[in-house]
């Protein structure tokens, strides 16, 4: 479709403040989860990043609690700035990592995860749609320790049992204990595995404006993140910042050039927030969605046809069988209308047969008896002939004899 | 970009937190457009009225473009939806706008059936939308949504009041798209009629209970606004893409002996209120009662009518899993059912041909059966006379016989007597 020129201002272009309107008053929903060791620091992070204090005396965090399992615990939380409202929800799991045995600590994070996924669709399957929360998990932060070195066998095992059911972003914890060198080879080192391991962690979207794409550019030369939180803000050169107060310093959670902290703040919620929601929607959902209507709609049905059946749903594959079905009912029909009929024909043709024989039979029995009665007349004319002409000839004798003996009385009375 | 975000209350069960400073997530609303704006919108407009009420031209008008088409002719056999997509943008928005246009609509002798294939096109474009939802592997993201967002209804300038196939129409559109009625070509009517007119559509449109969109007002943003023009409905237009000089500047108008009628001029028409309306503060709105209320009824009575239903809100969730499946397992032992009532139908029929023709067979051989006692009957009969007559012919024949001796005998005692005579002469 070409562009057309239009001769004039119609005022669709006013259609994004219509979108911004409806938004605002709509409100804004947001799920982030926290993974990683206790002690890195995450809750801290938390209140960092929303500048609130998610885990207060009254709503104590998770590393506040002594923890034998990896729970899933979530808070949620109403945020208000500009005019704009956020219901965030803060997804922890307490315990990961920290056991002897972490066998399968991962788990109950997948479960969660699957489980948000499950209440989407089932809403979304309902037949009376109403309000759908979406509570599925739009971010995972994934805390890595500051060993140094690089990354442990959990951490691979994690991001590569989650990189296909949500956003992952990898992030090194506490970051204020490895120099900038340290850090940089750290960095490295993590990267040349995660490519290693082909775990795919959250990938900013391409955009068309040079200066967007600048900025991501220099994003990802800092991947991993390395970061600091503080609940704590000291005073520096007469500035107020958050920050870590050493002997020798103070480590500035939002300093460039301490940590990566603003560079996450301002990509997870300033810029990238909404495209965190949408990869989860388009992607990590419909994997899910997918994965699991393809198990329901494949059961006992070959698997040669499940590949075609993908791409129908499945109200209209039934459908689709429905008719099938009725095409072979109505070939089937046919068919035994065929052949019904025609062994009505066989056999009404074999009692027609069988009538015309009789027929014939009777015919011909008809027929002779007729020729005999035929004979038997002629038999008897030819008998009433000649016993009429005997008779007569008889009669004619007779009086002859009368006639004979009449005379010789005659002349035996003229004697006399 | 068909919205994931249905509206609900913000913040169920969270608790409110004050916020020590400056987070950023002020920007969503800023992230969400830009995405909308890479993205692109669509709009579909459906111009539902009679040949000749300006429809084309008034899309035109409204869009500031000339679309595509001929003038229709008013012998068209039935409704058919004529159907154009565009792509327009303004500054740095890209809108794909859809406008179906009804040709024939009005046009025949019977009436009935008008808007039926109206109604098919607006649940086809449901239907197609939905069978991507159920989809297994589907793109909503990247789905061209085809629904009908508003439906423009021209009203013929009639004065009076609205015309049956109008009510008609409007009643069965009405619960399947966002209804605008507009006075077309309404330069035709004075404004004194034109007011008198408004107000008996309205009422006819109330007391036949037809619900037509309203500007929406629960946003404090545009409510006035908004309210103020549910009043002014239905507008009255008028559409022109010609261009007359009016004072120093050229104005889209229609000029006439006795005056010129500027279409963007709101003294003459109400075109202006239309293109705000529809256009600059509710084109979002449509698109959104669009789908969360009209797709939303229909997806809900096509899944009805297919059966599947909810479980009460009291017990577990309904897994979609087992209603799939317990739907699949039903539908497949009805076509066993079917398939075997068949079946067992031949089977019948198969028995009463066969008792049927039995019977014809033992008929035939009652038949025969009679004629061949008739004719042994006969046989016996033609066997009495055959033998009556030979005793005849053997009486006969003993008759002769006897009587030939006899008179042979007489004949040689005559014959005797006579020689006897003859030899007492002689002697």
């Amino acid at each position: 479709l070409a562009l057309r020129n239009l001769e004039g201002y119609v005022g669709f272009a006013n259609l994004p403040n219509q979108v911004y309107r409806k938004s605002v008053k709509r409100g804004f929903e947001f799920t982030l989860m926290v993974v990683g060791e206790s002690g890195l620091g995450k809750s801290t992070l938390i209140n960092s990043l929303f500048l609130t204090d998610l885990y207060s005396k009254d709503y104590p965090g998770p590393s506040q609690r002594i923890k034998k399992t990896v729970q899933v615990e979530q808070s949620k939380v109403l945020v208000k700035e500009g005019g704009v409202q956020l219901t965030l929800t803060i997804v922890d799991t307490p315990g990961f990592g920290d056991a002897v045995d972490n066998s399968n600590c991962w788990q109950p994070v997948i479960n969660y995860i699957d489980s948000k996924c499950e209440d989407f669709l089932n809403a979304e399957s309902r037949v009376n749609r109403r309000l759908m929360p979406d509570n599925r998990v739009h971010c995972c932060l994934y805390f890595i320790a500051p060993s140094g070195h690089g990354l442990k066998p959990l951490d691979i095992e994690f991001m590569k049992r989650l990189h296909d059911k949500v956003n992952v972003i990898p992030l090194i914890a506490k970051a204020d204990t490895l120099t900038p060198e340290e850090c940089q080879l750290f960095k490295k080192q993590i990267m040349k595995e995660i490519q290693e391991h082909k775990i795919k962690i959250y990938e900013f979207p391409d955009t068309e404006d040079d200066e967007d794409s600048k900025l991501i550019r220099k994003i990802k030369e800092r991947m991993p993140l390395a970061v600091v939180g503080s609940n704590v803000v000291i005073e520096v050169n007469g500035r107020k910042v958050r920050g870590r107060q050493y002997p020798w310093g103070v480590a500035e959670v939002e300093n460039g050039e301490h940590c990566d902290f603003t560079v996450l703040r301002n990509m997870l919620i300033r810029t990238h927030m909404q495209d965190l929601k949408d990869v989860t929607n388009n992607v990590h959902y419909e994997n899910y969605r997918s994965k699991k209507l393809a198990a329901v709609t494949c059961n006992g049905v070959d698997t040669s046809k499940t590949k075609g059946q993908l791409t129908k749903s499945p109200l209209a594959q039934m459908e689709e069988e429905r008719r099938e079905h009725v095409m072979k009912m109505k070939k089937m029909e046919t068919e035994m209308e065929q052949v019904f009929e025609m062994k009505v024909k066989e056999k009404k043709q074999k009692l027609k047969d069988s009538e015309a024989e009789l027929e014939r039979r009777h015919e011909q029995m008809k027929r002779n008896l007729e020729a005999q009665y035929k004979e038997l007349e002629e038999k008897r004319r030819v008998f009433e002939e000649e016993k009429a002409n005997w008779e007569a000839q008889q009669r004619i004798l007779e009086q002859q004899k009368l006639d004979a003996t009449m005379e010789k009385n005659k002349k035996k009375g003229k004697i006399f | 970009m068909a919205s994931t975000e249905i509206a609900r209350q913000a913040g169920e069960g969270a608790r409110a937190v004050p916020l020590s400073g400056h987070v950023g997530f002020d920007s969503m609303p800023d992230q969400l457009v830009n995405k909308s704006v890479n993205h692109g919108f669509c709009f579909n407009i459906l111009c539902v009225g009679e040949t000749g009420l300006g429809k084309s031209t008034l899309m035109d008008t409204l869009f500031n473009t000339k679309f595509e088409g001929e003038p229709t002719q008013h012998n068209q056999p039935g409704v058919q939806l004529k159907s154009n997509t565009y792509e327009l943008q303004e500054s740095n928005v890209r809108l794909k706008l859809t406008v179906v246009n009804t040709v024939g609509f009005g046009d025949q002798i019977n009436k009935e059936d008008s808007y039926k294939s109206i109604v098919e096109f607006i649940d086809a474009q449901f239907e197609a939308y939905l069978q991507e939802e159920l989809k297994i592997k589907r793109t909503l993201h990247s789905y061209h949504d085809t629904r009908i967002h508003a439906c423009l209804y021209f009203i013929a300038p009639t004065g009076h009041s609205l015309k049956s196939l109008d009510l008609v129409t409007m009643k069965k559109l009405d619960s399947k798209v966002n209804i605008i009625p507009i006075i077309a070509k309404s330069d035709a009517i004075s404004k004194s009629e034109l007011t008198k007119f408004k107000i008996k559509i309205t009422s006819e449109l109330v007391s036949n209970g037809v619900q037509i969109y309203q500007f929406p007002t629960d946003d404090e943003t545009v409510a006035e606004i908004n309210s103020t023009m549910n009043g002014h409905l239905p507008f009255a237009v008028v559409g022109s893409t010609e261009e007359v000089k009016i004072g120093n500047k050229m104005v889209k108008a229609r000029q006439y002996p006795w005056g010129t009628v500027q279409v963007e001029n709101e003294n003459h028409c109400d075109f202006v209120k239309l293109r705000e309306m529809l256009i600059r503060v509710n084109m979002e709105d449509l698109r959104e009662q669009t789908h969360t209320r009209h797709y939303e009824l229909y997806r809900r009575c096509k899944l009805e009518e297919m059966g599947f239903k909810d479980t009460d809100p009291d017990s577990k969730p309904f897994s979609l899993q087992e209603t799939y499946e317990a739907k699949r397992n039903e539908f497949m032992s009805e076509l066993q059912k079917k398939e075997e009532e068949m079946r067992q139908m031949f089977v019948q029929r198969v028995k009463e041909k066969e008792a049927e023709l039995k019977e014809a067979e033992k008929e035939l051989h009652e038949k025969f059966d009679r004629l061949k006692k008739l004719h042994q009957d006969e046989k016996k009969k033609l066997e009495d006379k055959k033998k009556a007559l030979d005793d005849e012919l053997n009486m006969f024949k003993q008759k002769k016989t006897a009587a030939e001796l006899l008179q042979n005998q007489a004949q040689q005692a005559g014959g005797s007597t006579t020689l006897k005579r003859d030899k007492e002469r002689k002697n």
